[in-house]
């Protein structure tokens, strides 16, 4: 990274407050914080289906959404690495939780997984697993914005994986000639799956992508909150503006496996190690806090409020009953809002009376 | 009163609820200033500006997903597919995008996608696609039809105004070859009901799109040289589809051909003949017949493509092997 960008990041951020600055360690905390709890409640088999980690990533994730204004009304389409993104626009650990152990209650009454759901309320679009497929949505999101005169600006993350999709091109070639007020932001952490960068693009940087849609190209530290926060901040004032899309790389690492599941066989040895003790987003963000005056008890009271927050989600989310089974007809359309039963489930309530619930997908041996 | 082509009738609908609606807009490739390829929207951009009247790069994938983006912020917009047989470009954006839309995540996509469909016009294996049967599997998502100009105008403004995807297929044969004086008003045709195109009661036609009117001259000859009656059923919405109807009518004839211009395999009709089976078996004097195009690629030369797509002839002669059954 070059130095000269560091320090135009740093110039900028500086107009964040200390309560800012402590609330951007506060969200990065909590996604930390969560996901370590969702691991545990894996190991339990309470979550139902995979778990998805953002460890190492959790600066991109806050300090990019960060930049968005609530008060205005901006929405971001989160990846399956932006639980912090979340929680920044209003998610909350009861919603994550719940999602993850399939319950009735949650955001999408069990139908979809993991954080894969959204409330345009509090500004965030759910994703579905097809990579890139959020670029246009989030262009025609923006679309709308520009439309109706509002002074509203949207987000859309990828990973360094989507961008080898049609879906992204076909997206940001479609908002940059529309000139939307769309922040796309690449999340390039090394890894689709188990696919390394070199594998996935022949492009030196992704930034560079940039230039064939004649939109402005950005290269930050993913790891450095405030970086990432200035770097957003900047294309998210010139899409309100009017200046149209700016594509942003942010460079940062996925220590964990694609999925809980997957033991990263494929990752040269070291690598992980090197990341973790040198490159941590929270340990890097905590020695400015501390350079900025923050004492540790300040910090470890906001680790403990965390604590606090995810025990009470954790028991609220395990007393949740589980969908009931015919739910699963309802909501396909507006009109008619529900779908018939199957004439050998008329009369009947629930399929099987033992769920089960696999190991694995068969992704792996369970 | 002046008659009105199907084509115009399309038209027709955009400009009406355009007009209604400012959360209308449109996007496709050449829309604009050009009309489309057709001339569908010719006029539309002088009206209603080129910011309601979009004209698009060439992507099929992004105009669908712009399309449910905008829809989800309260937006009306409608799609073209320059020809139908492109959707297939959009069909990531509309199955697991659009159509789950509203179950996963409660997001509306108030949108339509609409495009010149069919054959029997020589445009060969992609300029005369009928892709409907690959949308007829996938929930979430509707799928209309129509056959005449009074319902190609009453259809579109209906699928325009409704909350869910409505994928609105359109066949060019039809475009310029059919007229009829409009209704007046506000003019809307309800999505989910088939029409009796023809009264009979001899054998039963079910047919929609532009093999209703094969259908119609199939029944008139019939009727002249062996004296049968025969009923022509227009299903004009395919999802939801009208099963009151198709029971209706098998039951009034005991006997039921199934005609349409897609290919055979996995198509609509066989899901029409399992519905009657389901619903009506008791009331068959006869097997379910099929007339459907033959299965491969429609090919451009005339002597194959009309070797290939259901003629009139065909339909008399599935009609007349079910009369003698």
């Amino acid at each position: 990274m070059a130095t000269a960008v560091r320090r135009k990041a740093a110039a900028e951020s500086a107009e964040l407050d200390r309560a800012k600055k402590l609330e951007l360690y506060y969200y990065m905390r909590l996604t930390r914080s969560l996901e370590e709890r969702l691991v545990n409640l894996y190991r339990q088999t309470k979550v139902v289906g995979g778990l998805f980690r953002s460890l190492g990533q959790e600066a991109d994730a806050v300090g990019s959404a960060y930049a968005l204004d609530r008060t205005k009304g901006d929405i971001l389409s989160p990846l399956i690495r932006n639980l912090g993104s979340m929680l920044v626009q209003g998610a909350s650990p009861l919603e994550i939780i719940r999602q993850y152990m399939a319950k009735g209650d949650s955001p999408t009454r069990g139908r979809e997984l993991n954080i894969h759901y959204g409330d345009l309320v509090r500004g965030f679009v759910g994703q579905i697993s097809q990579l890139g497929d959020m670029v246009p949505v989030m262009a025609g999101v923006t679309l709308s914005f520009k439309m109706r005169g509002q002074d509203r600006v949207g987000l859309v993350y990828v990973g360094d994986g989507a961008t080898s999709t049609g879906a992204f091109h076909e997206g940001i070639n479609f908002a940059a000639v529309q000139q939307c007020p769309l922040v796309v932001i690449v999340e390039n952490n090394g890894y689709a799956y188990s696919t390394p960068l070199s594998k996935q693009t022949a492009a030196r940087d992704l930034k560079d992508k940039a230039i064939g849609y004649g939109i402005p190209g950005e290269q930050a530290d993913g790891n450095d909150v405030l970086a990432t926060y200035a770097i957003t901040k900047r294309a998210v004032d010139r899409a309100r503006k009017g200046g149209g899309p700016t594509l942003i790389e942010l460079i940062t690492y996925r220590r964990k496996g694609h999925a809980e599941h997957d033991n990263q066989s494929y990752v040269p040895s070291g690598e992980i190690d090197r990341w973790e003790k040198e490159n941590d987003p929270i340990d890097r963000y905590i020695a400015v806090l501390n350079a900025d005056g923050v004492t540790s008890a300040e910090l470890g009271a906001i680790d403990d409020r965390i604590r606090t927050e995810i025990d009470a989600a954790t028991d609220e989310a395990e007393k949740s009953p589980m969908p009931e089974p015919t739910d699963a007809l309802v909501g396909v359309y507006a009109e008619p809002s529900i779908v018939p039963p199957l004439w050998f489930r008329e009369g009947i309530r629930s399929a099987v009376t033992a769920h089960e619930r696999p190991a694995s997908w068969g992704t792996h041996d369970g | 009163m002046a008659e009105t082509t199907y084509l115009e009738a399309i038209r027709e609908a955009l400009f009406e609820e355009m007009e209604r609606d400012p959360n209308v807009f449109c996007l496709g490739e050449d829309i604009g200033a050009y009309g489309g390829a057709f001339k569908v929207t010719d006029g539309l951009a002088a009206r209603f500006g080129d910011a309601r009247v979009i004209d698009t790069p060439i992507s099929e994938a992004a105009i669908v997903g712009a399309a449910a983006g905008a829809a989800h912020m309260g937006m009306r917009p409608v799609c073209e597919m320059q020809f139908i047989d492109f959707i297939s470009c959009g069909y990531d954006m509309l199955t697991n995008y659009v159509a789950t839309a509203r179950y996963r995540a409660m997001l509306g996509c108030p949108m339509v996608v609409r495009g010149p469909s069919g054959g029997y016009v020589r445009g060969g294996p992609f300029h005369s696609q009928n892709p409907e049967a690959a949308f007829l599997h996938t929930p979430g998502l509707k799928i209309v039809y129509p056959a005449t100009a009074s319902d190609a105008k009453g259809l579109l403004k209906s699928a325009i105004r409704d909350d869910d995807c409505v994928l609105y297929f359109e066949h060019k044969y039809l475009y310029r070859r059919i007229k009829e004086e409009l209704p007046t008003g506000d003019h809307l045709v309800p999505i989910g009901k088939a029409r009796v195109a023809r009264e009979g009661k001899d054998v039963s036609i079910i047919t929609y799109a532009a093999t209703v009117w094969k259908s119609l001259e199939a029944a008139e000859r019939l009727e002249k040289e062996d004296g049968l009656s025969v009923e022509v059923i227009d299903l004009r919405s395919l999802l939801p589809m009208d099963d009151e109807a198709i029971v209706a009518t098998v039951k009034k004839t005991n006997r039921a051909l199934i005609v349409h211009e897609d290919t055979r395999t996995g198509g609509v009709a066989g899901e029409i003949t399992s519905r009657i089976n389901e619903l009506a078996f008791e009331w068959l004097d006869a097997p379910v017949l099929r007339i459907t195009a033959a299965d491969v690629p429609l090919p451009y030369s005339p002597p194959l493509e009309d070797y290939v797509l259901p003629q009139t002839a065909d339909i008399i002669a599935g009609v007349r092997r079910l009369a003698q059954y």
